[in-house]
């Protein structure tokens, strides 16, 4: 693998060898807007919101997992792209109970911060209003179905990063649920080993610190990918 | 095994074959009206009557014509395909009606009960590859399929033939991927044949899952052998040593018959090690899905046989290049393997003589819906929706096409003035619809066409994974608006945003499910808006 | 979009739907640029005003609060059918918001017997039906899924800055334009940056 040069929005730019069009984009100071992805863990392509135009691909691709070529030409930012990604914000929006004032991380939510950044000010579909759980039975940490994205990062981070594949996802489609262990309470899991990590790593309020209060949430993804770079870089500067 | 003990295992098959022959079809559409206890009923009544010396009773799989099941056939000549002019198939037979039937026999005439009119346009159109042998070898009997020619594809390839060549008369004869899709099989082989890895592996997508759809179920019924010939055929000219048949859970009898061809195929060599004593090794297992319809998407396929959540993960990579356990990896659908025998036994030239100039071959429907005659047809690319609709369906009893859909969740609704449309795989997609499996539902004037796009939307909403929101969430948001539309409520707003979202989920999901969920709704819009805005109201009500 | 186009003063308005009027509370949180507004415009109907009936001809106004009784759905339906444009104000008007947490529950009933009975700590009753007492609607709705709204405030509450922001464009006053006031990103920077990203 080589250093490749491509096009991101009409600039010549280079990339590091192997880097995805995210990565490569991020290396020249374009941002893209994500939600799935999460430095230090597998991509999963699940959120749609880094989708990009490639020349000469009919289809769009997600950013995170389309591996930045020589001779790329890429566009991040166009009018098309970002109605769209504006319609899957407020699908989300839609989808669970997003209470922004009475949410622990208000003001430091990804999913709130995408909305802003694209200018989503109000939600044109309709409302689910879903009956969902709260777990607080884990004597540190809660999870609260309704602010979830159904991101998975929590079971990516716990499974590659912690080696405890204690989440994962139950069901299908609107009726997907992250679940602990095989679906018992969190407080009950054997896996569990209570690092953290799948609360750093939620990109909302769903997966809490217990006894936080309205915006007193903040997230540390640094530790994320400070672990990951221990793990793989052997380097172990914060 | 070699060819002269294939030859000698079809001679005694033909040779223990009594004068007349009594075939019961106990494929799942008869079964379901009751063809085993007519089964069983034929067996006891033929002993009872003291013919058993010159009648087999034999359980045969589909005989096409499934809306008059149970379908029973009396032929005699021993039942040879080239003596079959005076053959009789009894239509919609009931456990009672057995005795009329063999009195028949042994009266030499005809019992009076329906019989289906073997001219009609039902049957001479029909135009048999795939199912050549359906209706006709007994599928839980493996010499019945050597006698009907079946494993001398696989020995002359694997004694003949290099895998170059194998790939060349695939690739030749035009053969495209009978899933829905299109790809071309050629096309796909190659990718693998020359994608290096140390393992390889070659996967049939049994996970038939359109609503409407059973012509991959009605194959592995009728005839499991022919599936398992083309797997092997494939394996050899990829380089494969393994293969997965990934076959749904709601077709049990469809399992258990793959089980019972696995094992015969092996006790005689025809599947596992040093196969026909050639140095080709190549086992087969099945995966049983467990209801995803999303399974039949190929990456999530694969991560159901890996034991893992059956979700779909971004392509690229293609399985040709990172498959099962990273392998590289052939996945094609029943129907296509079970094109590959016959293509090589007969040749390339023969198969592309068969269809259109960019769709080779036959297509398999299932012909379901509002007309006369429902149930499996096979007919050549290129012959017309008019054709299958009002020739071989016979049209709708009382009342006039309206739309015929095509390639369930996925395709789309086409409309009476489009019936001279060719079946082939680009004059479908310029319709809008897509070739698909190939589920065919006939639709009549009474049908409600907001109804059905709302009927698919729920289907995809309820298998869509959740792993992307667009699919996730955006068929739940379209459900809603079909259902809004449906109920006299939405206004044209909602209408616009429908249409915002169809373009948005079609261009933004991950997989192919999501990416064609808005069709059904694109395509009534397409031919039939009116519909919609005839059901909008200007002022917009609480809901 | 602009209401000073008229020749005589504008009239704006304020209403106050399905909400805890913190909006109205982060409104008077204008202080002094309250005499600039009044300079500029007539308040002719709001909480803080004493005017019984919401009037014809209004040029602009901001609706606190989601939709959630039926005294809520007579007034909106009023106000859009008398103002030209009508701004979502705050997060409940924009989404439901907190007003919206009881649509899980369903229908009023469960939902007035969720707060009434099951929560009460002693002698729990439902509230008896009483031509005063508004009935609630089968569900919370953000404004915009009643009627048509032209723009959307978001905040809970959204910050007074804003609040001038949106009315100063509304009224055609000339500023820099140092914040968008249909989505003013400016308020809301600290939630940009704090994400952790």
């Amino acid at each position: 693998m080589t250093v490749t040069t491509l096009t991101i929005n009409g600039e010549l730019v280079s990339a590091s060898p192997g880097a995805s069009v995210l990565e490569a984009a991020r290396e020249n100071g374009v941002e893209i807007p994500t939600l799935c992805e999460l430095e230090g863990i597998s991509s999963a392509g699940a959120c749609r919101l880094c989708l990009v135009e490639i020349s000469g691909t009919p289809r769009l691709q997600p950013a995170c997992v389309t591996a930045a070529t020589e001779g790329m030409e890429v566009q991040t930012d166009s009018e098309r792209l970002n109605r769209y990604r504006r319609m899957i914000l407020e699908l989300l929006f839609a989808e669970r109970n997003h209470i922004c004032p009475v949410c622990v991380a208000n003001g430091h939510c990804e999913l709130q911060s995408r909305a802003i950044e694209n200018g989503m000010d109000h939600v044109r579909f309709s409302y689910q209003h879903p009956d969902l759980s709260v777990d607080i039975t884990h004597e540190r940490f809660g999870i609260d179905q309704d602010r979830c994205i159904l991101c998975t990062r929590c079971v990516r981070v716990c499974d590659e990063l912690e080696g405890a594949h204690t989440w994962d996802v139950a069901g299908r489609g609107t009726k997907s649920r992250v679940i602990t262990d095989l679906n018992q309470p969190w407080g009950e899991s054997d896996t569990c080993t209570s690092c953290a990590k799948c609360v750093e790593a939620c990109p909302t309020g769903a997966i809490f610190r217990k006894g936080s209060s309205v915006g007193e949430m903040e997230h540390r993804r640094d530790r994320i990918r400070f672990i990951a770079d221990a793990r793989k870089k052997k380097e172990w500067s914060p | 095994m070699d060819q002269n003990e294939l030859q000698a295992i079809a001679e005694k098959e033909r040779k223990s074959r009594k004068p007349i022959r009594v075939s019961c079809c106990t494929a799942a559409g008869c079964l379901s009206s009751n063809s085993q206890a007519v089964l069983d009923n034929l067996r006891a009544e033929v002993k009872v009557a003291a013919i058993d010396g010159r009648v087999d009773v034999c359980s045969v799989g589909c005989m096409k014509l499934c809306s008059r099941g149970p379908l029973v056939r009396v032929a005699d000549g021993g039942g040879r395909r080239d003596q079959l002019k005076d053959a009789v198939l009894y239509e919609s037979v009931q456990p009672d009606d057995v005795a009329p039937v063999i009195r028949a026999i042994v009266d030499g005439g005809r019992a009076d009960i329906p019989v289906a009119d073997r001219s009609h346009p039902f049957f001479s159109r029909q135009k048999p590859i795939v199912l050549e042998n359906c209706g006709w070898v007994e599928p839980e009997r493996i010499e019945s399929y050597i006698e009907a020619g079946g494993y001398r594809a696989l020995h002359y390839v694997l004694r003949e033939m290099t895998p170059e060549q194998v790939l060349k008369e695939v690739t030749q004869s035009g053969l495209r991927g009978r899933g829905g899709a299109g790809f071309p099989a050629g096309v796909k082989w190659a990718l693998v044949a020359k994608t290096p890895s140390d393992k390889k592996y070659v996967v049939c997508n049994a996970d038939e899952g359109d609503p409407g759809a059973f012509m991959d179920r009605s194959v592995l019924e009728s005839d499991p052998h022919r599936v398992l010939e083309g797997m092997a055929i494939a394996a050899y000219a990829v380089g494969a040593a393994q293969g997965y048949i990934y076959i749904r859970g709601e077709y049990p009898l469809a399992i258990n018959r793959l089980q019972t061809a696995i094992r015969s195929a092996k006790r005689m060599g025809l599947i596992g090690g040093h196969i026909m004593d050639s140095p080709f090794d190549f086992n087969v297992d099945l995966r049983i899905g467990a209801g995803a319809f999303v399974c039949g998407e190929e990456t999530a396929l694969m991560a159901s046989i890996e034991g893992k959540r059956g979700a779909p993960t971004p392509r690229p990579p293609y399985p040709a290049e990172h498959g099962l356990w990273g392998h590289s990896t052939l996945i094609n659908n029943v129907e296509t393997l079970a094109n590959v025998a016959p293509i090589l036994r007969n040749g390339a030239d023969w198969f592309a003589s068969v269809g259109t100039e960019k769709s080779k071959g036959t297509k398999v429907f299932a012909l379901a819906g509002k007309i006369r005659n429902t149930g499996l047809i096979e007919v050549p690319m290129g012959i017309t929706l008019r054709e299958i609709v009002e020739d071989m369906g016979d049209g709708i009893p009382d009342g006039r096409v309206k739309a015929v859909q095509t390639g369930g969740p996925s395709g789309g609704c086409i409309p009476t003035e489009h019936l001279d449309t060719p079946v082939d795989y680009e004059s479908l997609a310029a319709l809008g619809s897509i070739m698909g499996s190939g589920g065919m539902i006939v639709m009549d004037e009474k049908t409600n066409m907001v109804d059905v796009a709302r009927f698919f939307m729920e289907f995809c909403m309820d298998e869509s994974c959740g792993k992307c929101i667009p699919c996730r969430a955006g068929t739940v948001q379209m459900h809603g608006l079909l259902q809004k539309i449906c109920d006299g409520n939405a206004t044209p707003d909602d209408l616009a945003l429908l249409e915002d979202l169809c373009d948005m989920v079609r261009h933004t999901s991950l997989c192919g499910l999501g990416q064609t969920a808005p069709n059904p709704v694109m395509s009534t819009l397409r031919f039939f808006r009116h519909e919609y805005e005839n059901l909008l109201r200007k002022e917009a009500i609480l809901t | 979009m602009s209401v000073s186009e008229n020749k005589r003063r504008p009239r704006i308005a304020t209403v106050w739907l399905a909400g805890c009027s913190g909006c109205h509370m982060s409104f008077l949180d204008l202080d002094e640029w309250l005499f600039e507004l009044a300079k500029l415009a007539d308040v002719v109907y709001s909480p803080v005003a004493d005017v019984k009936e919401y009037p014809e001809n209004v040029d602009a106004v901001l609706v606190e609060g989601a939709v959630a009784n039926e005294d809520n759905l007579e007034l909106i339906r009023k106000v859009r059918a008398r103002t030209k444009a009508v701004v979502s104000f705050g997060d409940c008007a924009v989404t439901g918001n907190v007003t919206a947490l009881r649509n899980p529950l369903g229908d009023p009933e469960n939902v007035l017997k969720r707060a009434y009975i099951e929560e009460a700590n002693t002698g729990g009753r439902i509230p008896s039906d009483h031509p005063l007492v508004p009935k609630l609607l089968p569900k919370v709705l953000p404004v915009h899924q009643v009627v048509k709204v032209d723009a959307f405030l978001w905040g809970c509450p959204p910050d007074a800055a804003r609040i001038r922001a949106v009315l100063e464009k509304l009224l055609g006053v000339e500023k820099p334009a140092e914040v968008d006031a249909i989505n003013p990103a400016a308020g809301q920077e600290t939630a940009k940056t704090k994400d952790g990203e």
